[in-house]
């Protein structure tokens, strides 16, 4: 960082920023992750309380949305069933790319209490859809859902728009532009 | 009413219809035939003295160790006006049980009825939609049978846990941070190999 | 030039031959106001439904085969887990019913506390099912101001229990944890603030809107005996003007010895059994509760502290026999029908009889000749948990 501040130092007006694309998109898409509102069982009423008062995910740019068409995060919350299993993969389809999906709950993570006897539980949702975030917890408190949200926003900060393969970008406060310090 | 008044009332009306009366139990019950119990149920509703209108309960309960094999349909009424109860009880042969349909008289059976064909494969004859409820359309079998076991797969999806899937929920736990306290690695990057 | 048409043929097509089928639509399993995973198949005519069939079994979580495979205590968790807004409500019914079954008899001190933990529960699960129903039909605001006053419920129960959702809390034969030290005064400010700001606020804010009454007074009416009939309970049954409260009728926990009233829908701004009716019915018994946590809290405070445990058997292990034994749920009368073979520590079968079920099991009746914007009125004010429903 040093030697490019020496260098541009004091050399530009106000509002310039330098920055990457994949910085920004990325900064972009983490800041404004709408979820579909997909409350299965137990664990949304927990979302619910995320989304209420006292927690409050708009903070995170969080906007539940009713149609997976306009979401980019499908939090998977509470106990997926057999009957349920190829609608969540047909709405989990239907989501625009990137798509996202956090899954929440010893239900969605592997059946949870159900593992032994439910004979019409799914034992875990990633046999049906890629997960990007396992929130345990029967349910989990809405704490740890905001920890699981947060955990997503810094693996889509290290997602990759335009860089070439072989090169990864940490935060945004390290960032750089020569691809050997990033090594 | 008592229960025993009650049973009183229906062994007057039904004679055969009602074969036993369990006046000892915690709730007394009394077992009735399957071909009276369409007719029964209907008294009961309508009788001024019992006015049992409303069906708070009906389950169906498996007995394969009994003698002979049998599959019970429970009853419990309950009367809004007189606020008394009472218990009805209905002995259908395991292989192949069959009961006229109370829907007719209180129209929550509909829905009771159509659990009970869906989990234990009772039919109830002149049910207007017979279909299952609660498991998918496709599915075989009654699962609350007591001799039901689980299938391996259903669609392609795994029905009972498998080794692998057990070790993957544990493999947190190994490294010491509980199940599932681990982040898989980030699919949307392709890996540099 | 451009003479005025005067025939059908004019246009190409004659009004005869528009196709004026009826449509079928498909609401749910993923929709945002049927509260879960509840699909309804409708037939509509343009806005109207001609007939309407629910799917349910989306959540079937096969409660009963666990209740055969685990032991008596440990069904406790899955009854938990069945109307998770109210939880405290479901595992006390199964309690009541076990212990109806073999015969054991809690203390004053136990009951009292079930009584306010139970009364508790209500009010949220109240809070959770006006404040959604305000929000189905567009009422953002009065959703935040009662998920707020439910989060002060859930402290409570957290500094108890240590659970925020799903408590474990009533045990056959006892309770799992004591009150905490400071729990009546805790739940004295609960309650001056409950009745000071959010009961008022919320009569105001939504039960009192002008909007909200046109939008729900006239609409989803169920007579008293087709409400019978289909065995609605709780706040569905009162709406209908039928004054049958469990707490009333077969007093359980002590009920009797509270001052409370019943509370029976009016009617007062359209057809009586309306889904005005239904809603007003739960916002008032929210109030209803509030004066019984009064009267339970005096109690409690100055009761002697005994071991919750006390009764609690070392092997839950009922002779041969069965039971029905039934509660007042805050979503209506919650049964459990209990078998015992007297052999084994786990049931032979436990059958649940959950007030959703049978409120769903009316909906097919109710909503024939609606609009399908008021199908999401109905379904809310039913106050469905498809956890419930399905078990």
């Amino acid at each position: 960082m040093t030697e490019i501040t020496g260098l541009v130092q004091n050399k530009f007006s106000d509002h310039l920023v330098f920055t990457t694309v994949d910085n920004v998109v990325n900064w972009a898409r983490k800041s404004s992750l709408w979820p579909m509102t997909f409350g299965l069982a137990c664990c949304a009423i927990e979302m619910m309380a995320a989304g209420g008062t006292r927690y409050d995910w708009n903070r995170f740019g969080m906007i539940p949305r009713g149609t997976p068409r306009q979401s980019d995060l499908m939090i998977v919350a509470g106990t997926v069933t057999l009957k349920m299993a190829t609608r969540l993969k047909r709405l989990y389809e239907q989501m625009p790319e990137p798509k996202y999906v956090i899954s929440m709950g010893s239900c969605a993570n592997n059946g949870g209490p159900y593992w032994r006897y439910g004979y019409h539980v799914l034992k875990g949702v990633d046999e049906v859809v890629p997960v990007d975030v396992y929130v345990p917890g029967c349910p989990p408190r809405p704490e740890a859902l905001l920890y699981g949200v947060m955990k997503l926003q810094e693996k889509i900060q290290e997602d990759r728009v335009l860089r070439r393969k072989g090169e990864t970008l940490g935060s945004l406060a390290g960032a750089s532009m020569a691809p050997e310090a990033a090594r | 009413m008592e229960s025993a008044g009650i049973h009183d009332r229906l062994k007057a009306r039904f004679g055969e219809g009602v074969t036993a009366f369990e006046a000892g139990a915690l709730q007394p019950f009394a077992v009735v035939t399957s071909d009276a119990i369409g007719e029964l149920a209907a008294f009961c509703k309508a009788d001024p003295d019992l006015a049992l209108d409303n069906l708070m309960c009906l389950s169906a309960v498996d007995y394969p160790k009994a003698e002979p094999p049998r599959i019970e349909v429970v009853y419990h009424l309950w009367s809004y006006r007189h606020l008394h109860g009472f218990v009805l009880k209905v002995f259908l042969p395991r292989e192949d049980p069959r009961v006229p349909t109370v829907e007719g008289v209180w129209g929550v059976a509909n829905w009771h009825e159509r659990e009970a064909y869906d989990l234990l494969g009772v039919v109830f004859e002149g049910h207007s939609d017979l279909r299952r409820i609660l498991l998918p359309d496709d599915w075989t079998g009654h699962p609350l049978r007591k001799d039901w076991v689980d299938p391996e797969f259903y669609n392609g999806m795994h029905v009972k846990p498998t080794a692998q899937m057990a070790e993957r929920a544990m493999a947190g736990e190994q490294l010491g941070v509980g199940p599932f306290d681990v982040t898989p690695p980030n699919r949307h990057v392709p890996t540099d190999q | 030039m451009n003479s005025p048409i005067t025939s059908d043929q004019a246009y190409g097509w004659r009004i005869e031959d528009l196709d004026v089928d009826e449509m079928i639509l498909n609401m749910g399993p993923q929709h945002p106001s049927t509260h879960g995973v509840l699909r309804i198949e409708l037939k509509t005519d343009g806005e109207v439904v001609r007939a309407a069939r629910p799917h349910i079994g989306y959540l079937h979580r096969c409660f009963e085969k666990h209740a055969e495979s685990v032991d008596y205590p440990g069904v406790i968790p899955y009854t938990d887990r069945m109307d998770y807004v109210a939880s405290m409500g479901n595992s006390l019914g199964y309690a009541l019913a076990v212990e109806k079954l073999m015969a054991i008899e809690v203390s004053p001190y136990v009951q009292t506390i079930r009584v306010i933990m139970a009364e508790l529960q209500r009010i949220a699960s109240h809070s959770i099912a006006v404040g959604t129903y305000g929000m189905d039909i567009g009422a953002f605001t009065p959703f935040l101001h009662l998920l707020r006053d439910r989060e002060k419920i859930l402290d409570l129960f957290e500094w108890t229990c240590g659970a925020r959702l799903l408590y474990n809390y009533n045990w056959v034969g006892g309770l799992s944890h004591d009150v905490p030290e400071g729990f009546v005064k805790a739940c004295r400010q609960f309650l001056r603030e409950f009745d000071a700001i959010t009961y008022p606020e919320l009569m105001d804010l939504l039960i009192g809107n002008k909007i909200f009454i046109k939008r729900t007074a006239e609409i989803g009416v169920c007579s008293p005996e087709l409400a019978i009939s289909y065995d609605l309970t709780g706040p569905n049954l009162r709406g209908s003007g039928v004054p049958r409260d469990l707490r009333k009728d077969e007093p359980y926990c002590g009920y009797g010895q509270y001052a409370f009233d019943v509370v029976v829908g009016k009617g007062a701004y359209g057809p009586l059994g309306s889904c005005f009716d239904r809603n007003w019915v739960r916002a008032v018994e929210m109030h209803e509760s509030a004066k019984i946590l009064h009267q339970a809290v005096d109690r409690l405070e100055k009761m002697e502290r005994t071991d919750v445990r006390e009764k609690v058997p070392k092997r839950v292990k009922p002779n041969k026999g069965e039971v029905y034994g039934r509660s007042e749920a805050p979503r209506g009368q919650l049964g459990y029908y209990i078998v015992a073979d007297g052999t084994a520590v786990n049931p032979y079968r436990v059958k649940v009889k959950s007030p959703c079920f049978t409120a769903m099991s009316i909906f097919h009746v109710l909503a024939r000749g609606m609009y399908i914007a008021d199908i999401i009125a109905l379904i809310g004010s039913l106050d469905v948990v498809l956890g419930e429903i399905d078990r």
